[in-house]
């Protein structure tokens, strides 16, 4: 599999937990060290830190520069891209309608076309004033 | 020229209805909507998709398949079949990601000569939906994605 959809499946997958949903959640409002992210969850450190690996495997979590603290922050962009799916559904849609505008533009212009050619064939010129254009 | 807007609404728990406008009479747009050589025009997907595979019986009971060539392949068959208004069939993917068989209601409304087409998809369940939005999302940025390796690579 390559990379890029590796990383994807990472953030389904990383999301699927409802202990580091809630990690996320707590990022939301804020950078947070290990230890602080193990307190609310009654979980010990190093379980704490195996989960946030996976997040930061999947690229939704990045640590900050602070030596000591390590804190972790939210990284908004592959949560956004994740949970945003109907946008995207839209998207796709919106692709292939613009495709079928195109086409109706296309039939619709050949339809006159054979129209055109048809009424200049039947004549006489009275014949196409009762036309609507 | 400015694209009309295409609603997405999740109306109750398992459904989802798209709504759109298309500057041509009903007959037009539902012949888009039926006709192999005209739906392989338009129906691709995300970026870089294809469809070799476009086969269309329209009538009660009609199967239809489009398919990729690759990985995709999707079909169903017709429930209803009301020209140029309405277009009820089953569609379940080749390899059931979207978590069963959903039915597709198309239709079709025109007013002075522009075509309003709703397409409700109703899922097996809540789930099954927004497991199928949530992989088509998936599978449309894997898609999206190499094509941007076949265009870096290229």
């Amino acid at each position: 599999m390559k990379p890029h959809s590796y990383t994807l499946d990472a953030t389904f997958a990383a999301l699927a937990d409802p202990t580091r949903r809630a990690i996320l959640a707590r990022l939301a409002s804020g950078e947070a060290s290990v230890a602080e992210l193990a307190e609310p969850f009654d979980m010990s450190q190093p379980a704490i830190s195996k989960h946030l690996k996976v997040l930061e495997r999947a690229g939704l979590i990045s640590r900050g520069r602070e030596a000591q603290r390590r804190p972790r922050r939210l990284e908004p962009r592959p949560l956004a891209e994740a949970t945003d799916w109907i946008e995207r559904y839209r998207r796709i849609w919106e692709g292939n309608y613009k495709r079928l505008d195109a086409l109706l533009q296309e039939l619709k212009d050949k339809q006159k076309r054979t129209v055109d050619a048809l009424l200049d064939e039947v004549k006489p010129k009275a014949k196409r004033k009762r036309r609507p254009r | 020229m400015k694209q009309p807007a295409l609603t997405v609404t999740t109306p109750s728990e398992r459904e989802l209805v798209m709504t759109r406008e298309f500057a041509a009479p009903r007959g037009m747009v539902f012949d888009a909507l039926t006709k192999p050589e005209l739906v392989q025009r338009w129906l691709l997907g995300p970026p870089g998709w294809t469809m070799p595979v476009c086969d269309i019986d329209l009538r009660v009971g009609g199967k239809w398949r489009n398919a990729d060539g690759r990985e995709m392949g999707m079909g169903g068959t017709f429930k209803e079949m009301v020209r140029p208004s309405r277009l009820v069939a089953t569609e379940s993917y080749d390899d059931h990601w979207t978590g069963g068989e959903t039915l597709v209601t198309t239709e079709l409304v025109e007013t002075r000569g522009k075509t309003t087409v709703s397409t409700t998809v109703r899922y097996a369940t809540r789930e099954a939906r927004d497991a199928a939005l949530k992989m088509g999302a998936t599978k449309g940025l894997e898609a999206s994605y190499v094509r941007l390796d076949e265009l870096l690579t290229a």
